[in-house]
């Protein structure tokens, strides 16, 4: 049976999925208040997956969470921290359990986290973790052995639009479509334009297209992402009226520019939805999306 | 290890043995208590790293003079994972004797190799990284790191197995930025490279073919082969 989220991807509708991070620990107090908050107003909640690397609860913990607070729910799965053993095992787990939304990633180096020190796994990588979704979902394993049982699943996987050179990037993304994803997930993306130019491109692949809206929360924080995260690129104009907004209320400003892009991104029509990221800021979501008049 | 021809040209282009020094704090651990040392180099791979020539085997003498041990003897064999090494070490019978360890400042495999010939303590001095060569003065570079399962045919002669810090098979990961890695912004890209290989070459659908799950075991572990003639 399709998934719900599948389900808003094939209607037409203009979807809208959010990120939500799992804890450092086990009090789940703030990550339940998240859920509770978006439960109703989004089509479904990516849980991330040792995000930047740094070790948190797990992703698949967290997806039981959002299943049992109610909301729909989209595994964030890496290649980084398991083997091709662990993933397929993973997949049988989740699928079992209903997790039947996965977005495939590569994910982070190790050095980026906190445990620098830690083996990088990369025995898959996200092509090979959606061929292999597609290989369960007939029954086998990647070891050619039947499976008992059924496994079914809704994967995607990402793109960045604004990557530098963005060539062999698209045939990476070609890749992963022809690998078995449904659904791209956009890194952030604030120009419009570029994005437009992008989605021309995109248009062509049988692929929903979500496009990644990353709050901004000041303006030394979209100085900083346009210096350490690759193929994020917020322009001038974007971070000078961040600056122009009065003390304390940047967030508030940071919230209305990206209303204002998902606004524009669905009067336009550019592409099947957005993913938004908050991060850290999950309960700004609902006012972002006001802000967006969706709801 | 042996030197090992990458092609023509002098010996900055060889296959050598990559090594870096250990820091102060843990030689000095590894040395907790043993007062007399022997110290050895070698004058192949790391005489060009300058890990463990001559005058880095004279400025660890000093250094450890310094802190209060006595050094029996110092010497730099010539090749130190040679089975004649020992030859070479039996002229220092006595200065090796009167050690306590031997304080080893080649790479692992000439370690394993003396201590194997020597059956005494042995202390490694270096940390023995990859094997690679010198691509620019102070620069080395890995070149192959013996995966068992060579793909280069189809990425235009460039590894990424080697080059790419996740060794990913299918294109890039998401970190890439302006042709450089997300892990250091001096690295090139392995992925920019090999699309702007085959895109000289005409061959961008060599990169656009799905490359399988790649076979771990390629490389024995224990690395362990035999000839079938043999």
């Amino acid at each position: 049976m399709p998934t719900a989220f599948k389900e808003a991807l094939k209607s037409g509708k203009f979807v809208v999925t959010s990120e939500v991070a799992p804890p450092k620990g086990t009090n789940l107090e703030k990550f339940s208040h998240h859920i509770e908050i978006l439960k109703d107003k989004v089509d479904a909640m990516n849980v991330t997956d040792h995000q930047s690397s740094v070790m948190r609860y797990p992703s698949l913990g967290g997806c039981l969470l959002v299943q049992e607070l109610g909301g729909e729910v989209i595994l964030q799965m890496t290649c980084r921290d398991r083997n091709r053993l662990a993933l397929q095992a993973d997949l049988l787990f989740a699928s079992s359990r209903g997790i039947q939304n996965v977005l495939c990633l590569t994910g982070d180096s190790i050095i980026l986290g906190d445990h620098k020190e830690a083996k990088s796994v990369f025995d898959l990588d996200s092509s090979q973790l959606l061929e292999t979704i597609r290989i369960l979902e007939n029954g086998k394993d990647l070891g050619g052995n039947e499976l008992d049982g059924d496994v079914s699943f809704c994967a995607g996987a990402i793109v960045t639009p604004e990557a530098d050179p963005i060539e062999p990037q698209l045939v990476k993304f070609e890749k992963k479509i022809e690998a078995g994803a449904e659904f791209i997930q956009t890194q952030a993306v604030y120009d419009l334009d570029k994005f437009k130019e992008f989605m021309n491109y995109a248009k062509q692949f049988n692929v929903k297209i979500l496009a990644g809206i990353i709050l901004l929360t000041s303006a030394p924080m979209a100085r900083f992402m346009n210096k350490n995260i690759a193929g994020v690129s917020v322009p001038q104009e974007l971070i000078d009226e961040m600056a122009s907004a009065p003390k304390g209320q940047a967030l508030k400003k940071g919230i209305e520019i990206a209303g204002r892009m998902i606004k524009q991104i669905k009067e336009e029509d550019m592409c099947d939805g957005v993913h938004i990221m908050a991060i850290g800021k999950e309960e700004t979501v609902p006012d972002i999306m006001e802000a967006a008049g969706l709801i | 290890m042996p030197p090992m021809r990458s092609g023509k040209g002098d010996d900055i282009e060889m296959i050598r043995s990559i090594t870096q020094k250990k820091s102060e704090e843990e030689i000095d651990r590894l040395l907790n208590g043993l007062g007399r040392i022997f110290i050895i180099g070698c004058g192949t791979c790391v005489t060009l790293t300058r890990t463990g020539g001559e005058p880095e085997v004279l400025e660890m003498k000093e250094n450890l003079s310094e802190k209060g041990k006595m050094i029996t003897g110092h010497t730099v064999v010539p090749v130190a994972c040679d089975n004649l090494t020992r030859e070479f070490l039996d002229d220092f019978g006595e200065q090796i004797d009167q050690a306590d360890t031997l304080l080893i400042m080649t790479c692992a495999f000439g370690v394993q190799t003396i201590a194997k010939q020597l059956r005494k303590m042995v202390v490694p001095a270096l940390d023995t990284l990859f094997v690679g060569k010198e691509t620019a003065f102070g620069m080395f570079d890995e070149i192959c790191t013996q995966c068992g399962t060579c793909i280069i045919g189809e990425t235009g002669g460039i590894c990424p197995v080697t080059n790419c810090h996740k060794g990913l098979v299918n294109g890039p990961c998401g970190g890439t930025n302006h042709g450089k890695c997300e892990i250091d912004v001096a690295k090139d890209c392995v992925w920019t490279l090999i699309y702007n290989r085959l895109k000289e070459l005409d061959r961008l659908d060599a990169m656009r073919k799905y490359q399988k799950p790649r076979n771990h075991q390629g490389e024995p572990k224990p690395g362990k082969f035999k000839l079938t003639s043999a």
